[in-house]
């Protein structure tokens, strides 16, 4: 037992390093490259104009974003895979992911025109809009799936049907926008953490930092609802009560997460999977090594996808679907 | 982990079960005629009943309206039944060998491979020819299916359910997301979208030959395979025990998926929904005994695909609405409905 928790420790360090190496390679990559010295310059204080510019506004927010984002998409996939006991269970698959898209699409098609002048102002209703559209997408699922209680499947399907109900709309008017905007919300729609400064990132951050914890508290609970029902409240679990706190913890997670980074598909599925083939199914481990591991995908994948193509840039969602594909892929096949 | 729906095991459900499966093989498919004959009526030029009816006993070369119905209204109607019963086929078995809620013929690879080759197609030769593209999204959906399959069967513990629904949703998300990025980078991000979105507006008979072999071949195979993939639905072990090869069950279940799904959307682009909400319905309205779900998951399949055409040329003429769009509008609320309920009637 004691070999068990050192392993789990040891994986826990490798990722933060690998995280820290991410953080410093993710620094002097981009259209302006910026050498590690000058990167340390810049950092204490001494550093040039442009490259202070270039470190501080534009670099540094968006990689911490990506952190952010990426534990957070990650955890609410592992709570709601627990939650509703299905191994495909992820924030995009019942709907929230197009309930946030659909009311950015809805954003875009009547807004855009009057909001084009003000373009700040309108870059920062995206998210606002995104929330609200996460939020009724979740309210909804609950709403309908409540009938004494709410049970995983009743939540899968009725999550199922939201999710179509919205993918459904997203096309609709999508395919009445001019290219521009088809394009812009396409880019949206599969994630993009492109154009973050600090107003951003420090809308996410209370989220993160209340909710990542509240989650990792709620590791046993998980442990015995993963069991089923009727076993978590022989083990004395308020079963509803906690299914209802734990929903609406992942639902937060996820729709803070997707206001500002959009779509990103996957992310939420994969890496709770990639994590218990790491440390095995006990939540206590399990979540925050799922926490880790989003973070590092998520910057990794925003690092390549802006210096894959550049100057153009893919969709960080894009990114992280091919590189966490192919890896998970191979574990399937190694398992 | 695996889930299915609660059935309900009460007796009088058993009745009821039963009694609605007779109900949708029967009035099911008057309803699939009577709706196929609509889409047939219904569009730029309506056309009454008398004049169909004369177009099919006595056909008339000059007359415009005999060359409309024979060459394009029947054609779509046709298509429209054979795709929506394939993908709801699909989707029921797709659901029975995964014991996956959430499996549906679009996660196992298929329509993403299409999407793929598509992309590529359209990025590379613009101009190509739409029996070209087709011809591409037949061999995209086999190569999504494929890895799929070839993934499952390389890795040490086999093909369990969870592994083939993990692998497909693995693979989809991956060629989904390359996709995406090719029809960014190409700027053909709008020109894929309206192919994706599906529709069933330039069919021809050219499209039905193609179509209906293979659908037919599908249609055979799936039913004679009701009996294992009931079987497979209780569990591996159980299913062995009862002296199934399953290996074989799974094999053939993902070909005749691959044949019915690739075939569909190769012709109609991808059509989301039908595959996995009907046989979701069907199940509430049927059980699971997947000897019935599979038939009468085809039949409500064919029935919603022709209303959502027919509707999707009604909503704003000339324009055609993405059927696809339109099926989920149509089938959501009734879904819901009877997810809410867990398929009981109310009482």
């Amino acid at each position: 037992m004691k070999s068990y928790a050192k392993k789990n420790w040891s994986i826990a360090i490798i990722l933060i390093i690998a995280i820290a190496a991410a953080l410093l390679i993710s620094l002097n990559t981009g259209v302006i490259k910026i050498s590690p010295l000058e990167v340390f310059q810049t950092i204490t204080g001494n550093g040039s104009g442009q490259n202070s510019m270039v470190l501080i506004h534009f670099r540094l927010p968006r990689m911490v974003m990506a952190l952010l984002i990426g534990a957070g998409m990650a955890l609410s996939g592992a709570i709601l895979q627990s939650v509703t006991q299905n191994d495909l269970a992820d924030p995009g698959i019942i709907g929230i992911n197009a309930g946030a898209g659909c009311s950015v699409i809805l954003y875009i098609y009547f807004f855009q025109d009057q909001m084009a002048a003000s373009s700040d102002f309108s870059v920062f209703f995206m998210p606002l809009a995104s929330l609200v559209g996460s939020t009724i997408a979740a309210v909804l699922i609950y709403a309908i799936s409540w009938k004494d209680g709410v049970s995983p499947m009743r939540l899968i399907l009725v999550g199922i049907g939201i999710n179509s109900a919205f993918s459904a709309l997203i096309i609709i008017f999508q395919l009445k926008m001019d290219p521009k905007d088809f394009t812009r919300a396409t880019i949206w729609l599969n994630g993009s953490i492109s154009g973050t400064d600090w107003t951003y990132v420090l809308t996410l951050l209370p989220w993160i930092l209340i909710l990542v914890p509240l989650t990792f508290m709620k590791a046993g609970t998980l442990n015995s609802i993963h069991f089923g029902d009727d076993v978590a409240a022989g083990l004395g679990t308020h079963v509803e009560r906690e299914r209802r706190i734990l929903l609406l913890i992942a639902v937060a997670l996820a729709g803070a997460s997707v206001s500002v980074g959009g779509g990103i598909a996957f992310l939420g599925l994969v890496v709770p999977h990639l994590a218990r083939k790491l440390v095995g199914p006990m939540h206590g481990a399990s979540l925050p090594i799922t926490a880790l591991l989003g973070a590092l995908l998520l910057l990794v994948a925003d690092t390549i996808g802006r210096n894959i193509l550049a100057p153009s840039e893919i969709p960080v969602g894009v990114v992280v679907s091919v590189v966490g594909g192919v890896y998970f892929l191979y574990l399937l096949m190694k398992s | 982990m695996s889930s299915r729906p609660k059935q309900n095991e009460k007796k009088n459900g058993t009745n009821y079960q039963t009694l609605m499966a007779a109900l949708i093989l029967t009035a099911g498919l008057a309803l699939l005629i009577i709706s196929m004959a609509v889409s047939i009526m219904y569009g730029a030029a309506d056309i009454d009943f008398r004049t169909i009816w004369e177009s099919l006993m006595d056909f008339n070369g000059s007359s415009s309206s005999h060359q409309i119905i024979r060459n394009l209204r029947i054609p779509r109607a046709l298509a429209g039944a054979i795709i929506g019963a394939a993908l709801a086929m699909s989707g029921a078995i797709m659901q029975g060998m995964t014991r996956n809620a959430l499996a549906s013929p679009s996660i196992m690879g298929v329509t993403a491979g299409a999407m793929f080759t598509m992309a590529i197609v359209l990025a590379i030769f613009p101009s190509a020819s739409r029996m070209t593209m087709m011809l591409f999204a037949f061999a995209g959906a086999g190569v999504g299916t494929g890895m799929v399959f070839l993934v499952g069967t390389i890795s040490k513990s086999g093909l369990t359910p969870v592994k083939l629904a993990l692998a497909g949703t693995a693979v989809t998300a991956l060629f989904t997301s390359i996709s995406t990025a090719i029809t960014i980078h190409y700027n053909i991000a709008k020109d894929i979208s309206f192919w994706y979105a599906g529709g069933l507006s330039s069919i021809q008979w050219v499209h039905i030959k193609l179509l209906a072999p293979v659908a037919i071949v599908g249609f055979l195979v799936a039913l004679l395979l009701g009996k294992s993939i009931s079987a497979l639905n209780l569990g591996e072990d159980v299913a062995k025990g009862l002296g199934q090869q399953t290996k074989v069950t799974k094999f053939i279940g993902t070909i005749v998926v691959l044949l019915l799904t690739g075939a569909s959307v190769s012709v109609a682009g991808t059509i989301g929904f039908i595959g996995l909400v009907i046989p979701h319905i069907t199940r509430f309205l049927v059980g699971s005994d997947y000897r019935i779900l599979i038939p009468c998951s085809a039949v409500l399949g064919g029935i919603l695909l022709v209303i959502a055409d027919t509707v999707s040329r009604m909503i704003n003429p000339p324009f055609e609405t993405p059927v696809g769009t339109v099926t989920a509008l149509i089938g959501v609320p009734f879904f819901l409905y009877l997810a809410r309920n867990d398929g009981r009637t109310p009482s």
